[in-house]
């Protein structure tokens, strides 16, 4: 009867431990699904950049649209939204095509590429707290991005005081709209430089 | 009862089995010259607590228990060692940029701050490597610095 025991303990154990390396392949996989395939595809289409050439810069475009989407999704409390959007940006990173830069510029963005990538990771896996916290940084890294690959589209760097001794952030619109906080504080920020 | 049996059987079978599996050990008996310690100045009450809660995960490094020889429980170790490694590893310290040291400063302090890390599975058998709120001070303390004076 002890031997019976012991087993039904042991099964227990290793059921448990194979439902927790199972489920959180899952997570893993779960990310880059195809709804965030589409809403790339919607923003490459929409994008006026796709119609230039130059596809390098088309995919920093791209990286900034799924930048945007990421931002919009902190903006609205959208833990899950933000988690997909994550993924993909993190997949789209790695697409950026460095050739035609400067050595210097290349190891700055291959450093800055690998900076994001790891904040995007953690945020297509974590809780909207924590989203936050990442998005901070991964802002600061698209803007040195975009110091190097440039944009056709008009960006205004936003600031809010209060979040972690104050952070910035790009967006599209001059109106302000909090990503850190969301509807607790949508409005709290203001536009603290135009680029372009 | 008989469907008890088997099952208790079959469990058995499979835990017998399972230990043939082998798993990567980290362990490195070298420390390399990159490791966070060697580059940077570090007080020895920090670097040691730093080497007890953090270096078994964080490191090229591993102080095993016992049971670490036994599966699943290797398997489980394992996993949370490579992924701790893929986070942070403190051996490699200056092969990593100032800008993603400043990612990693920064989110040392955030996890050590909310009691993240070290993680709870970890000091529920390491008990010496929980901070109390004295030593999450000091070390978060002398983070914030290191970070501040990489530009």
């Amino acid at each position: 009867m002890k031997t019976i025991k012991r087993s039904i303990r042991t099964v227990a154990l290793v059921a448990t431990m194979i439902l927790t390396v199972s489920c959180k392949d899952a997570n893993k996989n779960e990310a880059p699904s195809s709804a965030s395939n589409e809403v790339m595809q919607e923003n490459m289409d929409s994008s006026k950049n796709m119609a230039m050439n130059n596809s390098q810069n088309a995919m920093a475009e791209a990286i900034l649209k799924d930048y945007f989407n990421l931002k919009d999704a902190l903006v609205g409390d959208e833990n899950d939204k933000a988690k997909m959007l994550g993924g993909t940006l993190a997949k789209s990173l790695g697409n950026l095509d460095k050739s035609t830069y400067s050595e210097s510029q290349q190891k700055e963005l291959t450093d800055i590429i690998e900076d994001a990538t790891e904040h995007a990771e953690h945020i297509s896996e974590s809780d909207i707290k924590h989203q936050r916290e990442h998005f901070k940084i991964l802002s600061k890294d698209i803007t040195v991005m975009v110091s190097i690959t440039g944009t056709a589209t008009k960006l205004y760097e936003q600031f809010c005081p209060m979040y972690d001794g104050g952070t910035a952030w790009l967006s599209t619109k001059e109106e302000v709209r909090n990503p850190y906080y969301g509807s607790q504080m949508l409005k709290c920020g203001k536009v603290q430089r135009e680029i372009n | 009862m008989k469907v008890f049996k088997a099952i208790a059987w079959i469990a058995l079978i499979s835990f017998v089995v399972i230990q043939f599996f082998p798993t990567d050990r980290n362990e490195s008996y070298t420390t390399p010259t990159t490791d966070f310690m060697l580059v940077n100045k570090v007080p020895s009450k920090i670097e040691n607590q730093l080497k007890v809660s953090c270096y078994d995960c964080h490191s090229n490094n591993t102080v095993y228990p016992w049971y670490s020889k036994v599966q699943p429980a290797a398997w489980f170790l394992e996993d949370h060692i490579k992924e701790g490694k893929e986070e942070l590893n403190f051996n490699e310290w200056s092969d990593y940029s100032d800008r993603r040291k400043k990612s990693k400063l920064r989110s040392i302090i955030k996890q050590i701050e909310s009691g993240e890390m070290p993680m709870d599975s970890y000091t529920l058998i390491h008990k010496d490597a929980i901070l109390s709120e004295n030593d999450k001070k000091v070390v978060i303390a002398f983070i914030t610095k290191l970070k501040d004076s990489l530009k």
